[in-house]
């Protein structure tokens, strides 16, 4: 064509291209990366881990729409985040957790923590993370009972009173039984996941997996979890109470929810420092509450509060860990030369 | 080992569609429009009127205060002096040439007779009457950067980073008239009295590379080529100043700060026919390129000549195309009309019909923290962003958006699509007004205090006086 008259042309700002990356393909990232860890736990608990996930991300995609919807603002259900808090909630709660409770948990993250401050990157603490927190004040018996691994006793519907439960690692740690614990799971089984816990957390293997994945997708930057991990490692392994360092340490990094904490929940963009330097700083401190909980706290599992507390200083260490900037360095050389 | 700074991002550089097609010479167009304005300054003032003869090279706009002489590009007859619509938006005085296809040279462009026997201030002088300016696309006027740089320079640069994804000329320049480049730099080294002179080539360019370090060989001439890491906004003044020499340009400084000027590979050839032959720029090599365009090429033409022309010579756009783009993909200007003309500082003229852009219909900012990672002038801009679109002055101030140079790297690497840099723009011109509206009420608080201490002292001087009076 050489009529160039006939063009109907857009004249906007630049840039005029855009990288591939959108918040819907890194949120579809996300899920793909807890994938893994999803097969395992049907693995280990049954069937009844897939539906748990199914009903809680159903729930938290139900509730935006419904949300949204009613406020008459734009919908966002298509940017995935829903299902991501959905998975993830799903991933924190032990798994004979009643459908209806996880459904409670779906509406304080969705509704309560996130849209009622805005919606995506508004709300100022992790939304499955606050949902998990308010189950397990509102229903501390079930959210602290955890079915026995490999038992094949937990019912997809139907009467839970039959399932065998029995104690996670990380309590029988705060027990002082590790004695005990190292000869009923090898670090192996640790790392593999063939042990108690909530639905998603028990494989560190699927979950680092999935946080390799999430590095190599560039959604995720290696300062969080590095710091997070780092921290707990080395603290542990510092201070082992009483039993020998490498052990305490290694069951105390694989226990628990450490791993799909630090790669899956400290990195939640919205509730993170955005400078590099404040990353690292956001992990130092995860990481050091969470020991700080274990070892003197009220709860065995400390990852869940260190989050949620970290999550309150992000403002703060915006505030503070800024990046440098640029020419200062030379600007104050050229001052002080005069 | 190749140079970086820090941030940035690493588009797609699209540049396969023209780096193997030399440059070609366009069929000359019928007439030319040569804006008045194609320098950073005031506009020139038109020289010639209507009826006028004129002749290639011809003098045809002064220039006053800040700004570079603008010549005629054809020989021919002016058809009119009135404003045409141009690449900055709106309409700007142009002098419109109609092509008499003789070519016929002016008398004012004389070759001096040994341009290696030249003084440096007669030099600078032929670059100041050849009206050459920036012409990556800052346009700022040659002879004043060289004039003010001298004793404060330390280090040449010749940005030949072509950072911008599309962007061919230059390198086809360094494949194809390498002579010219190293020449010219030799001049500017002269010219500013400099031994270190450092071509700086992104990496992508390795045979623009070897055939620079080829000619450098073969002439013996005291210029280094530097490979840089193949990064946006590598090419930028300040970046390129930090890969080179490790040195930052302090804030709302100029490279000169800190010892360094740098030349765009274009300006840098332009340098050398001003001094070699006395040749004013009157030609400018510009890519064609994006998916609306049906054949890209690098197309060598006047000055003045309607892009129009240049998509013709390319096979013509296609027709889903929404969008021209003069410059790069990131910097450039979206253009209303293909009726602009092609100016000093056009290197790129481009077209998309397919999904370029990527707009979100209700952006939202998920803190993701990617645009604090690309900034190169270390900003933040997600924070920037929400002060400028509430209107937080101070805290704009604060979070130094004077230090934003626009490179649109914050946007492009945006997942959520936000309209960072649009905002920028914005939230600048806001501070810049506020800033005046502020000086401007503290001038008439102070004008007013004044006025009212004088009638204050008056009037108790006329009290006295009536005391005495009294008395």
């Amino acid at each position: 064509m050489k009529e160039y008259q006939s063009l109907k042309l857009i004249a906007t700002s630049s840039p005029h291209i855009r990288a591939p990356q959108t918040t819907k393909t890194l949120m579809r990232h996300v899920v793909v990366a807890l994938l893994p860890a999803l097969a395992f736990a049907c693995v280990n608990f049954g069937l009844r881990a897939l539906c748990v996930s199914a009903v809680s991300v159903a729930g938290c995609v139900f509730f935006e729409w419904a949300y949204r919807t009613l406020m008459k603002k734009p919908g966002s259900i298509g940017d995935f985040s829903a299902v991501v808090t959905g998975l993830l909630l799903a991933f924190v709660c032990p798994v004979q957790i009643p459908y209806w409770m996880i459904l409670i948990g779906d509406f304080f993250a969705i509704v309560i923590v996130k849209q009622l401050f805005g919606g995506i990157g508004c709300n100022f603490v992790n939304p499955a993370l606050a949902g998990r927190a308010a189950l397990l004040a509102s229903y501390a018996g079930v959210m602290t009972t955890w079915a026995e691994p490999f038992s094949d006793t937990v019912p997809v519907i139907g009467s839970l009173a039959d399932v065998a439960t029995t104690a996670t690692p990380l309590a029988m740690l705060k027990g002082g039984a590790f004695a005990e614990l190292s000869s009923q799971y090898t670090v192996l089984d640790m790392f593999v996941g063939g042990i108690p816990g909530s639905l998603g957390e028990v494989s560190a293997l699927c979950l680092l997996l999935g946080g390799l994945y999430l590095l190599c997708m560039d959604v995720i930057s290696w300062h969080i979890p590095v710091s997070y991990i780092g921290t707990v490692a080395v603290l542990t392994y510092l201070f082992p109470r009483g039993a020998e360092n490498l052990p305490w340490m290694l069951y105390n990094v694989l226990g628990g929810g450490l791993i799909l904490g630090a790669f899956f929940m400290a990195t939640d963009y919205a509730t993170s420092p955005v400078t590099k330097k404040g990353q690292v700083i956001f992990g130092i401190g995860c990481g050091l509450f969470t020991v700080l909980i274990r070892y003197f706290g009220a709860y065995n599992e400390g990852v869940c509060y260190s989050i949620l507390v970290m999550n309150l200083f992000v403002a703060l260490i915006d505030k503070y860990a800024k990046p440098k900037r640029f020419g200062a360095a030379e600007a104050g050389k050229e001052a002080a030369a005069k | 080992m190749a140079s970086a700074f820090f941030g940035g991002v690493h588009p797609h550089d699209m540049k396969a569609a023209t780096n193997e097609k030399p440059i070609q010479q366009i069929s000359p167009p019928v007439e030319v429009v040569i804006p008045m304005s194609m320098h950073f300054g005031a506009p020139c003032t038109p020289l010639v009127k209507k009826g006028d003869h004129v002749k290639l090279g011809q003098k045809i706009g002064e220039f006053r205060g800040l700004g570079a002489p603008i010549h005629a590009s054809v020989s021919g007859t002016v058809k009119a002096v009135e404003p045409r619509p141009y690449s900055m938006g709106g309409n700007m005085m142009a002098v419109v040439i109609e092509n008499d296809f003789q070519d016929e040279l002016s008398e004012e462009v004389q070759a001096p007779e040994n341009p290696e026997a030249l003084t440096p201030e007669e030099m600078v002088e032929a670059v100041k009457n050849a009206g050459i300016v920036g012409m990556g696309g800052a346009t700022f006027p040659t002879h004043v950067k060289i004039s003010s740089g001298i004793g404060k320079v330390d280090t040449v640069i010749i940005n030949g980073a072509e950072c911008e994804p599309y962007i061919t000329g230059d390198h086809r320049t360094m494949l194809e008239r390498p002579e010219e480049i190293i020449h010219g730099a030799r001049y500017l080294g002269k010219m500013l009295n400099v031994d270190r002179i450092v071509i700086g080539v992104e990496d992508n360019k390795q045979n623009g590379i070897d055939e620079l370090n080829r000619v450098i060989q073969e002439t013996g001439a005291n210029v280094k080529v530097q490979p840089l890491r193949c990064r946006y906004p590598q090419g930028g003044e300040k970046q390129l100043c930090q890969a080179i020499t490790g040195r930052q340009v302090p804030p709302g400084g100029l490279p000169s700060n800190i010892g360094c000027a740098v030349f765009n590979i274009n300006t840098t050839c332009a340098v050398y026919r001003a001094v070699a032959q006395g040749m004013p720029v009157v030609r400018k090599i510009v890519t064609v390129s994006g998916s609306g365009v049906i054949e890209p090429k690098n197309i060598e033409c006047p000055i003045g000549t309607p892009v129009s022309e240049l998509f013709d010579a390319c096979g013509g756009l296609k027709d889903e195309t929404y969008k021209l783009i003069m410059g790069g993909p990131m910097m450039g200007m979206a253009q209303y009309t293909a009726e602009v003309p092609v100016g000093k500082g056009t290197g790129a003229m481009l077209a998309f019909c397919e999904d370029e852009e990527q707009n979100l219909d209700n952006p939202q900012c998920i803190r993701c923290g990617r645009c604090v990672s690309a900034c190169p002038m270390h900003l933040e801009p997600l924070f920037m962003y929400q002060y400028a679109s509430k209107n937080m002055m101070e805290e704009l101030e604060n979070a130094h958006i004077m230090d934003c140079m626009e490179c649109g790297a914050c946007s492009y690497a945006c997942p959520a699509r936000m309209h960072l840099t649009h905002m920028f723009k914005y939230g600048k011109q806001k501070l810049r007004d506020h800033q005046m509206a502020q000086k401007a009420a503290a001038e008439a608080k102070k004008a007013r205090e004044q006025a009212e201490r004088a009638s204050q002292a008056g009037g108790q001087e006329s009290g006295s006086v009536r005391k005495e009076a009294a008395v």
